[in-house]
């Protein structure tokens, strides 16, 4: 049987660090879509429930259990992050995105003030605090943002990879050195 | 501008897609006479004041929505999941 070998989307350069900051690739390893099917939200639910201990979650939201997580993906979707989507096989669609993103995770004191140049919504613990998660822009491409302990896990595009590392460590640098020059 | 998603919360207009008039939600039925298909297709009012139009909230949740907004002040006095409507809910006199 062949051997496949599994490469990371960040062949280049991660982790990177600028002052407080670290951008590195999350240690994420499997992804599945899940949309429940017509009138099933209440069995996916119960489902997720007992299988892993979390739930369908509410928009904005994030659930974590363990290594497990769900997240709100948009409307009648969410990411089942690290977990075996087996139980709800036949209650709703699953789809295997593991190899569809890619995973950043950005961390230190002032993390928001980073993706505050690239997103345009407030990530600042006040209005993203933990249990947060957004499907919102990161410059011109579409991404989920988890909150994370002491930062965010950014998923984007597999294909926006290198662009997103681009501009956020981008933002990082110049952050960095307007605190080095006040 | 901000639009308010009946999901997301308020979210920035750069996460939106702009796709026209309301009127694409009444689409005539099978074998309506020819005006209809024309009117559905290429007539569109041009209100100074209170209109409905569609949009797709692209970078966020990937929903479709009805929003229903003022073109002489700017407000935005509602938005609603187009998933959510209930044939009552469509414009009144809709084409058939």
């Amino acid at each position: 049987m062949a051997s496949l070998i599994t490469t990371s989307a960040f062949d280049t350069g991660l982790p990177v660090t600028h002052g407080a900051l670290t951008l590195a690739a999350a240690p994420v390893t499997r992804i599945t879509s899940v949309a429940p099917f017509n009138g099933k939200e209440k069995a996916v639910s119960a489902a997720l429930k007992s299988a892993h201990g979390l739930a369908f979650p509410a928009p904005n939201r994030v659930l974590e259990k363990g290594a497990a997580r769900i997240a709100f993906a948009g409307r009648g979707t969410a990411f089942l992050i690290d977990a075996d989507p087996a139980a709800l096989d036949g209650i709703a669609a699953l789809t295997d995105q593991s190899d569809g993103w890619a995973i950043l995770r950005l961390t230190g004191a002032g993390a928001e003030d980073a993706l505050a140049r690239l997103v345009p919504i407030d990530l600042r613990p006040v209005a993203f605090p933990a249990g947060t998660a957004a499907r919102t822009a990161l410059g011109h491409m579409m991404t989920l943002i988890l909150r994370v302990e002491n930062g965010f896990d950014i998923l984007v595009m597999r294909s926006m990879a290198h662009t997103a590392t681009h501009e956020i460590v981008t933002a990082m640098a110049a952050l960095s050195a307007r605190a080095a020059h006040v | 501008m901000r639009i308010t998603c009946p999901l997301c919360g308020p979210r920035d207009r750069r996460e939106f897609y702009y796709y026209g008039a309301e009127d694409y939600l009444n689409r005539p039925t099978e074998g309506a006479a020819p005006e209809a298909w024309d009117d559905y297709l290429h007539l569109r009012d041009n209100p100074a004041g209170m209109t409905r139009d569609l949009w797709y909230h692209e970078q966020g949740c990937a929903a479709w929505l009805r929003v229903t907004r003022n073109t002489v002040t700017h407000e935005i006095s509602e938005t609603e999941l187009v998933s959510a409507l209930k044939p009552g809910d469509l414009k009144k006199g809709a084409r058939t």
